[in-house]
């Protein structure tokens, strides 16, 4: 961490600062044993690691979907925008610009692709006719649902039903989207094609994202920044150039480190047990 | 022998023999189905929106009727009556919401439904506190609801309709297809079916459950008094009313417990199949007195072959 201090980008406002966080489930389970980040105005900042990492529960103890789920933030604030947010509601947080897309996606199943996108509107108070040009410019970005608007959400395909959550989160007009686990059970086409969108929004619409992910490959390639969490704990962060040539990171998560194959019990030994111990 | 003919044959040459009996048996089943889909409609409201299987519903029926007799009795016009009860509705919906469903989310469905048994049991007591446990009489014409009956001879007999059971049918009719526009047309009902399908996706973009839950709780208490004053303005106001509100419980068996069309279908052959099983089949072999279990009957072939019900809404499944 001390090290890490000194690599956070200082370069733009920060839109989203996550400060030591403590997370509790079931008031026993501690998931987040102090947690630090920061996204900058208008960046994509990638939350890597393996499963149990605590990547969800760190975007839920963002957005306040932790208490559904019987967790608590404990420990450290959470700042949105210049405001503490760890005691909103969703609904609160949702007005202010910040929402989540979960991880599976979550579309309502029985409504139809539209009806599910004007759910994102709901919070929205600036009249019918601002929500209906909304909805056409969520369709520039995702054709595929315009052609399939009136299907029921859960006939479509894994990628439509991904896109129908990131426009439904888009109608609500965030600037920042919480973005859980994008890729999880879509082809690498379909995962590609999903991050050039996330990359245009960033762009286009100066959404910021703070997104969440397994796949830590193509997840640095279109984030600015990244920090890697392991059982609850960021051990290492930087620039997602940085993050992408480190020989830790290559070995442990890009399966690229050293020369050609091998196999776990050729690695050093000192790694194995950081891996344990970080 | 004997008994097959009394199952096979005999029922259909009294029917073909006298038709005004068997036209008066259905219409009297299409009125007592209807009131059977209504009191049905308000568990389903109360289960898609929040996962609680409201065991409450059928004490609400009773309660909302007292309550607006009660609040009469103190001298009140009817209509004013009317608009009163429905705020201690709302304001019942509000508390139920506040002090049961949100300390209890995410508890285990049994829990939930435990607490709607303590809030029957709340009702109840409050009820026979307040307004006392005598029968009542409905105000029904004070609520300008018709009396009064109408005759139709037919192939040599006569068929009777109560003009209150005309009424019953078309304020039912109306109930329904004024939900059934809240829910498909308007914001709050496009969400309220988004946390009927998942309410965890529902709060990420920011649907308050607290408000939808009050809301149906509330349309459920406007469906409950809807059905309290159509019932007891054929017999009284008194809690054994809630045991009419029992026969909702077959009825969402066969319809479907998340299905609006389900309750309002397996309202409907609760109600005929009761009626005309009891005359023509009951009566003459069991000696009568099937109306009370043959709709649970009904329910148990249901949760054997058909589980989901007729209408009810299997899982989206992709493969």
């Amino acid at each position: 961490m001390s090290v890490a201090e000194n690599l956070k980008p200082e370069t733009a406002e920060t839109i989203l600062s996550v400060n030591n966080i403590e997370v509790i489930y079931n008031h026993v389970i501690l998931v987040l044993k102090g947690v630090s980040l920061t996204v900058p105005k208008g960046g994509i900042v990638a939350l890597l690691g393996a499963n149990g990492a605590g990547k969800t529960t760190t975007l839920r103890a963002v957005s306040n979907l932790l208490r559904g789920e019987r967790g608590e933030v404990t420990k450290g604030n959470i700042i949105f925008n210049g405001d503490e947010i760890q005691d909103l509601t969703p609904n609160e947080l949702v007005q202010r610009g910040c929402i989540q897309v979960m991880e599976g996606r979550h579309c309502f199943g029985h409504l139809s692709i539209e009806e599910n996108l004007m759910t994102g509107a709901y919070t929205r108070k600036d009249g019918a006719a601002a929500v209906k040009d909304h909805l056409d410019l969520v369709y520039q970005y995702f054709p595929r649902l315009k052609e399939r608007r009136k299907s029921q959400a859960g006939y479509t395909s894994g990628g439509e039903q991904q896109m129908c959550a990131i426009g439904r989160a888009l109608m609500s007009k965030p600037s920042m989207i919480l973005l859980d686990e994008p890729s999880m059970g879509l082809a690498p086409q379909l995962v590609e094609e999903i991050f050039e969108i996330v990359r245009d929004l960033n762009q286009k619409e100066n959404v910021s994202f703070l997104l969440a992910e397994q796949n830590t490959n193509i997840a640095l390639k279109y984030a600015t920044y990244g920090y890697i969490l392991e059982s609850g704990r960021v051990v290492m962060d930087g620039d997602a150039k940085e993050l992408r040539e480190n020989e830790d990171v290559k070995e442990f998560y890009l399966g690229t480190g050293g020369e050609g194959r091998k196999s776990f019990k050729d690695v050093k030994h000192y790694r194995r047990r950081k891996r344990w111990l970080a | 022998m004997e008994l097959l003919k009394q199952i096979f044959v005999e029922p259909f040459e009294v029917m073909y023999a006298l038709p005004d009996l068997l036209l008066q048996t259905l219409w009297e089943g299409f009125v007592s189905g209807t009131l059977y889909s209504l009191i049905a409609l308000g568990f389903v409201l109360i289960f898609k929106a929040s996962g609680v299987f409201n065991f409450a519903q059928g004490i609400m029926v009773v309660f909302a009727a007292l309550t607006l007799v009660g609040i009469h009795a103190f001298g009140v016009p009817a209509f004013l009556a009317v608009i009163l009860t429905l705020g201690v509705m709302a304001l019942l919906a509000f508390t139920v919401v506040r002090v049961v469903m949100k300390p209890l989310v995410n508890q285990p469905d049994i829990i939930l439904f435990m607490s709607t048994i303590g809030i029957t049991f709340i009702l109840i007591a409050g009820g026979q506190l307040i307004f006392g446990g005598e029968p009542k009489a409905m105000i029904t014409e004070e609520l300008g609801l018709p009396t009064g009956a109408s005759d139709w001879e037919v192939g040599g007999g006569i068929v009777i309709f109560q003009h209150i059971d005309i009424a019953a049918a078309v304020i039912a009719a109306l109930l329904i297809a004024g939900l059934a526009l809240f829910f498909n047309k308007t914001k709050t009902g496009r969400a309220l079916r988004a946390v009927a399908d998942d309410h965890q996706a529902a709060l990420s973009v920011g649907i308050s459950l607290e408000y939808i839950w009050v809301v149906v709780w509330f349309a459920a208490g406007v469906v409950a008094l809807t059905a309290g004053i159509l019932w007891a303005a054929k017999s009284d106001v008194s809690f054994a009313l809630q045991v009419v509100a029992l026969k909702a419980l077959p009825v969402l068996v066969l319809g479907g417990f998340t299905s609006i069309p389900g309750a309002i279908v397996g309202g409907l052959i609760i109600g005929f199949g009761e009626k005309l099983f009891d005359l023509y089949w009951g009566v003459p072999i069991l000696g009568g007195g099937t109306e009370s279990w043959f709709a649970f009957i009904i329910a148990l072939l249901f949760l054997l072959y058909r589980p989901e019900g007729l209408f009810g809404e299997k899982l989206i499944e992709r493969i």
